[in-house]
């Protein structure tokens, strides 16, 4: 007798959202997680004593509305606070601030150069309109294009006439978005190298690509197209830290009768006559269920807890080649008060925003150019954020927590793998950086946690640290997600569906993997479907 | 009518001029060619480059299909298709010679490998073949040629067979990179195999989605390649002369001689082509204006700016077409050694791994000179005698990645020297007897071709091979079905759907629209 309906392994944000849709439809769910903490990626660590970390993802934009809403996220205890303008330091020490004010944005822009000013309107119009089609994709099942089913078809007309009806005009500008590079992209609109630089961050982030590289105007497209509770564009932080987007879904999920077990790491998916049957923890016990649900990475799912034998011929090779490649690093700092930064106005507004250190479209490359060769740069990108600027509860009062992304940190150094001093030497450019922009930075370090991809693999569980759970390029696309003919969340073993951002739509706290992977699974199991319908916002 | 006036005007004896010209004069067109050089061919017109030496400028291979050959009977003419080994070489290991679908001096891994990726490849080269041929139309406005095109499309995927047909979704988007470490593991193997799809246009073995589709347009015609391009030229002159084409060379157009005239259905004046002005001032008329120059040439500075509307000059303007390729021609004083290669007559490929190109594409990128550049070569004169003294050769290298514009001061005598230093330090690794046979050096940069041969950004597909410049959208939509804004002007140059290298296509799909 199955102990479990569903077992769902790994508690990221992903697995919860998919444990609390089944558990809603009325299924036995257990969430089984390695660690001692549920979230995942999505968490809030107190890693030195007042302070709490969002120690790997640190914002939040993607989180489908209809989700939060449905799932009542809010009386759970997630709070979604948008966050303000970032600003933008260039190698020469000026900077770009951003605003949200329309028009406090366009006078400073219009500092650097009127003509750019005007195109910020242009570019923040196009993107807006170009993501609206991704959008309407975030919440359902790709189209298996060599299907002849209904379903399949209808979904790949659904697809072909939002395409469509972008017009001829605009579908050919749409195309361009694969294969422009966002410097490319960048050309057309901007003038300066600060404007330009400015927008570029968001092409490159978590992604093996460069701002030069084809196809990285993409990635800037799949980071604009996000929302906090329906403002589109807008970047968001979670109150008490990104964990408690975890907490909440886990706590929507108790509250339907759903069961989380931590410390319980999977050693095998078992699989009984084709089938999916069960997990074998690392502690030796075999938990049942009808239904295995991966949260876990493609590569990790097929490679590292499932018998090769056990798959049909070809997967295994499949998910060896995925591309997943770890390109950030994560430095978390805890200060002792709030850093003063040059040429920056002292005021609360931008205190209250992020800090880009991009320098210029030309670093960001060199940055690119150094992982390419396995190290990392000793400028390399870095988009810091103070959340306890404006959320009281991550850091003592008084005191400040900065949380800083880095692009690109290789998963492994050209000179071998990833040692303490390596990775010791690898903060401390970030901090030299940082103390460039901002003297005395340093001396206001009270606790310090570098992140590696090796670091971010070992504790997180993500292949190479990769923060998409595996590259948004086309080939890992929509119908392409993992691999060709199993974008629908089922696997290539029966009753076994994968949930994490490894399907479509990829990366990002979003949960829409999680929420669309329940949808089908509910399916199969022909019961009535709890997953909501997105709302999308024409603008 | 004036005795001056023909049915249509081909702006330059290209290739695809020439092609296009011959097929519209077979069809009782009276054309007339010109041609801003002394020589016909373009950018495949051959000249002397050290005294006695002789040396194609920037092609010296052809992939024109055979319809193209068959139609304008170029055999009468002297054409002979003849066959191209890409020999790989690196340092120290055994040389790699692939030859179509045979691949010699690999490994037996590497061999099935290939073989794998080779039928798979080759599949779906195939596929795509009948779409090079074929004017491509617009989409987004459901016509009924656009919905008969794209039936047609998803017709040809769908009979690839289930597991083809996502392997063909996928991989078309994959940088060469992550394609071949799929397949092969000898890393001359790879640098080999990815070559095709780099070449002449600004991609890098990691640079996504646009190299398979490259790589795919590359291969169709292997089967009819013509190594002697001198020949291949002499027989297109040839052949559009006997059709009745006058060719004029040492004729370079000053303009496209536009007028508007009341339109036809409307109030509106519509702009049309009537002939065009010689840059000696001469003027000559014509119901057609078929340009085979490059997209940017023909509308910003043969047709003007003025005559176009705003958002379609802005496309015309982003066109990217910065040539990264560099021609090396070196006149010998013998047949040059390369270690472990007992015939050079093919193709040589100076890549030993995918990553060194990657470094030479990083270096350009910021406009710097490669610090080890990456070449293919070949011995021309093996496979046309008259390129040089007896016993003597010609040695002609496509260098990449090389900048259009080098940072901080721009080609200069310096610059030129470090390239051609680096290239020689290159060759003679492979090499090493080469640098005491050299005569003569002649080194061509993309601002050189730009410059000589009027090509913009001396690009050799006239624009990069790239998703949103290619099929539908080459050079851009408005001008994408060969006719443009303006009625009467056409294109036929490389900027045209298929694109680039010697196939003739573009001048082929042209004549078609233009018989119309």
């Amino acid at each position: 007798m199955s102990q479990y309906d569903a077992i769902i392994i790994g508690a990221g944000h992903n697995g919860l959202t998919n444990a609390a849709y089944l558990a809603k439809a009325g299924l036995n769910v257990l969430v089984v997680e390695k660690n001692d903490y549920i979230g995942g990626a999505a968490v809030s660590r107190e890693l030195h004593e007042g302070w709490v970390y969002s120690n790997c993802s640190y914002v939040c934009s993607m989180m489908r509305q209809s989700l939060h809403r449905d799932l009542d996220l809010s009386r759970h205890g997630l709070m979604l606070v948008p966050y303000l303008g970032t600003v933008n330091f260039a190698d020469n020490g000026d900077t770009l601030l951003s605003y949200h004010s329309e028009a406090a944005a366009y006078n400073e822009l219009k500092r650097i150069s009127r003509h750019d000013a005007d195109a910020m309107f242009r570019i923040q119009t196009d993107l807006t309109r170009y993501s609206q089609v991704i959008r309407k994709t975030l919440l359902r099942t790709p189209p298996d294009p060599t299907s002849f089913k209904p379903r399949d078809i209808h979904e790949l007309l659904f697809l072909a006439k939002e395409f469509w009806s972008l017009g001829e005009k605009e579908l050919y500008e749409y195309i361009r978005f694969f294969t422009l590079s966002a410097a490319d992209f960048l050309d057309e609109y901007f003038e300066t190298d600060i404007v330009k630089t400015s927008m570029a961050g968001a092409g490159i982030i978590g992604t093996a690509l460069g701002v030069y590289s084809p196809g990285s105007s993409y990635i800037l497209l799949h980071h604009v197209m996000g929302d906090v509770d329906g403002s589109i564009g807008a970047w968001g932080l979670a109150r008490g830290g990104m964990g408690a987007i975890s907490n909440a879904i886990a706590s929507a999920l108790q509250s339907y009768g759903g069961e989380i077990r931590t410390n319980a790491p999977v050693e095998r998916i078992l699989v009984k006559d084709g089938k999916a049957s069960g997990v074998a923890l690392s502690n030796g016990d075999v938990l049942n269920a009808d239904i295995i649900v991966s949260n876990l990475d493609a590569r990790r799912t097929f490679t590292q807890i499932m018998e090769k034998e056990d798959l049909p011929p070809g997967i295994y090779e499949k998910a060896a080649n995925y591309k997943i490649r770890g390109s950030s690093g994560k430095v978390n700092i805890a200060l002792s008060g709030l850093p003063k930064f040059n040429n920056v106005p002292d005021n609360p507004y931008v205190n209250r925003g992020g800090q880009a250190f991009s320098g210029s479209l030309e670093t960001m490359e060199r940055a690119y150019d150094c992982w390419k060769r396995g190290t990392w740069s000793d400028d390399p990108f870095i988009e810091g954020v103070i959340p306890s600027a404006w959320d009281p509860t991550v850091a003592p009062p008084g005191m400040h927590w900065m949380s800083n992304f880095i692009q690109y940190c290789p998963p492994e150094l050209a000179d071998g793998p990833w040692t303490e001093e390596k990775r010791d030497q690898f903060g401390q450019t970030v901090i030299d950086k940082i103390e460039r922009y901002s003297p005395g930075f340093k001396d206001l370090i009270v606790h310090m946690e570098v992140r590696t991809p090796w670091e971010i693999e070992q504790e997180v569980g993500l292949t190479e640290g990769n923060i998409f759970q595996g590259e948004l390029t086309i080939d890992q696309l929509l119908f392409n997600r993992p691999f060709p003919g199993y974008a629908q969340y089922r696997m290539p073993v029966k009753n076994m569906y994968m949930c994490g951002s490894s399907t479509h739509p990829g990366g990002g706290v979003s949960s829409a993997c999680g929420a669309n992977a329940a949808r089908e699974i509910l399916m199969d199991l022909r019961r009535p479907n709890t997953v909501p319908e997105d709302d999308c916002y024409d603008e | 009518m004036a005795v001056n006036h023909y049915d249509t005007i081909v702006i330059g004896a290209g290739h695809n001029g020439l092609v296009c010209a011959s097929y519209l004069a077979r069809n009782g067109k009276r054309v007339l060619v010109l041609e801003a050089a002394d020589v016909c061919g373009g950018l495949a017109a051959t000249h002397e480059f050290h005294p006695g030496f002789n040396a194609c400028v920037a092609q010296y291979a052809s992939h024109l299909p055979r319809r193209i050959v068959e139609d304008l009977k170029l055999a009468d003419y002297g054409y002979q298709p003849g066959r191209l080994d890409l020999i790989g070489l690196s340092p120290g290991a055994t040389p790699l010679r692939l030859s179509d679908a045979n691949l010699n001096g690999a490994a037996s891994a590497d061999l099935e490998a290939y073989r794998d990726y080779h039928r798979l490849v080759d599949k779906l080269a195939q596929m795509f073949q009948p779409f090079w041929q074929k004017t491509v139309p617009p989409i987004g406005n459901n016509s009924l040629p656009e919905i008969l095109a794209f039936a047609q499309l998803g017709f040809k995927i769908r009979t690839l067979g289930k597991e083809d047909m996502q392997e063909f979704f996928r991989i078309i988007a994959l940088p060469m990179y992550d394609l071949l470490d799929e397949y092969v593991s000898s890393p001359l193997l790879k640098a080999m195999l990815s070559w095709d799809g780099l070449i002449g246009t600004k991609q890098a073995p990691r640079s996504p989605n646009n190299s398979v589709l490259h790589l795919l347009y590359r291969l169709q015609g292997s089967a009819d390649v013509c190594v002697n391009v001198p020949g291949l030229v002499n027989a297109l002159s040839g052949a559009a002369e006997a059709a009745g084409v006058e060719i004029r060379t040492g004729a370079p157009v000053a303009r496209i001689q536009i007028e508007a005239t009341p339109g036809q259905t409307s109030d509106v004046t519509q702009l049309a082509a009537t002939g065009v002005v010689l840059e000696n001032g001469e003027q000559i008329t014509a119901s057609q204006v078929i340009s085979n120059a490059d997209p940017k040439t023909t509308f910003l500075t043969l047709a003007g700016a003025e005559y176009l509307d705003i958002e379609f000059t802005n496309r015309i303007a982003r066109y990217r077409d910065r040539g990264m390729v560099s021609k090396l021609h070196l006149a010998l004083d013998g047949l040059p050694a390369f270690s472990g290669v007992e015939n050079p007559d093919g193709r040589l490929l100076l890549a030993p791994d995918v990553e060194t190109i990657e470094w030479a594409y990083d270096n350009a990128k910021y406009g710097e000179l490669p610090e080890q550049p990456v070449m293919e070569l070949m011995v021309p004169s093996l496979h046309n005698t008259e390129l040089a003294p007896a016993g003597q050769h010609v040695l002609s290298a496509n260098i990449m990645y090389t900048p259009f514009e080098v940072r901080d001061g721009g080609w200069t005598e310096t610059s030129r020297a470090a390239l051609l230093e680096s290239a020689l330090t290159v060759l003679e690794a492979y090499a090493p007897s080469i640098r005491s046979q050299v005569l003569g050096a002649q080194l061509l940069t993309p601002q050189d071709l730009e410059n000589t041969y009027r090509v913009s950004g001396g690009h050799w597909h006239h624009g990069d091979f790239a998703l949103d410049q290619l099929i539908m959208m080459r050079p851009t939509h408005g001008a994408a079905q060969y006719t443009t804004p303006i009625s009467g002007l056409m294109l036929c140059g490389a900027g045209t759907h298929p694109a680039g290298d010697l196939t003739g296509l573009p001048g082929f799909n042209a004549a078609r629209e233009a018989l119309k």
